[in-house]
């Protein structure tokens, strides 16, 4: 039996969590979650300048994962809905924790573990290089930023992206990113 | 023909617009964080291409953005890029970038344009 989806999503809604959801990535859902967590950072008094990097981050993450979705076949519709999708924000020690999840198609992650390997390897300056270069020189897609987002959440937040690439069958991965902002990211 | 001006209501992902050609004033403010950028500032940057063939010798342009997504960070470019070339045509082009105190995020995001389209900018702390 390859990885369970929901024993993930269990394991992530443990602690101190902000939101937790499973289901269709949708604009309403971001919309929702967005104010969700503007509203819990505010509810804590936290730090403006944290606030606004959570919020920041927390937008494009999820922007990403609506992007970038992969459906699995139509057999596995009763179990996953369309545009399924994991989000967790949670505390942990000092910093805020935004896990999503996704399925990706397989050919897909030698392209995106290049591309977060590349990130974790820069320095701020060169992701602030690399960002310039990115925003000036590519096409935007319909897609969206066109490759910007996962740039703009390493710059904003300091931090590495982690990341896991779950097998679910021979044609799916499922995608796990692990975001922190803390208070040295500002 | 006379230009229309462009007056845009804010909404929570949305920014404010107004642009206006007999006062040559371009602002955007609030939030810009849509999933598609493209469908929100397409009208925007066609507007601008028509200003270019006719402006005012000085246009003030406002940005003050509170959030930003990277979907809409390529759109403000290409109104930069429309400011630039109406400022290469010898004319005033005056850039404001405002950001909210201690934002320093925001700061930076207006020196990386600032060093792409070679106009300078004003930046100015709003400071509550």
């Amino acid at each position: 039996m390859g990885f369970n989806v929901d024993d993930f999503f269990k394991e992530l809604d443990g602690g101190h969590v902000l939101l937790s959801y499973k289901g269709s990535i949708t604009t309403e859902i971001i919309n929702h979650a967005l104010d969700v967590v503007e509203g819990k950072l505010q509810e804590y008094n936290e730090d403006v300048k944290l606030r606004k990097k959570v919020y920041n981050v927390l937008v494009e993450s999820l922007q990403n994962l609506y992007h970038h979705i992969d459906d699995l076949p139509e057999d596995y519709r009763d179990e996953y809905e369309s545009r399924f999708g994991v989000l967790v924000v949670s505390r942990v020690d000092d910093s805020y924790k935004i896990a999503t999840g996704n399925f990706i198609r397989s050919e897909k992650i030698k392209y995106l573990k290049d591309k977060i390997d590349k990130i974790n390897s820069l320095s701020r300056e060169e992701l602030k290089d690399m960002y310039k270069f990115i925003l000036n020189h590519q096409k935007i897609s319909d897609k969206g930023g066109g490759g910007l987002g996962l740039v703009d959440i390493a710059r904003k937040t300091g931090n590495k992206l982690n990341y896991v690439f779950h097998n679910f069958n021979n044609d799916y991965y499922f995608f796990n990113l692990d975001v922190f902002v803390s208070e040295k990211s500002s | 023909m006379e230009l229309e001006p462009i007056n845009i209501e804010g909404t929570p992902k949305t920014p404010s617009v107004k642009f206006n050609a007999e006062e040559g004033i371009i602002e955007i403010k609030g939030r810009s964080i849509p999933e598609n950028s493209i469908e929100f500032y397409k009208p925007l940057v066609d507007w601008l291409e028509e200003y270019k063939k006719n402006p005012l010798d000085k246009t003030v342009v406002n940005i003050q953005l509170e959030y930003f997504n990277t979907s809409s960070s390529k759109c403000i470019l290409d109104v930069f890029k429309k400011l630039e070339a109406i400022h290469k045509a010898k004319n005033e082009v005056e850039i404001n970038w405002y950001y909210e105190e201690d934002d320093e995020d925001m700061l930076e995001a207006g020196e990386d344009y600032e060093s792409i389209i070679r106009i300078p900018f004003k930046m100015i702390e709003i400071v509550e």
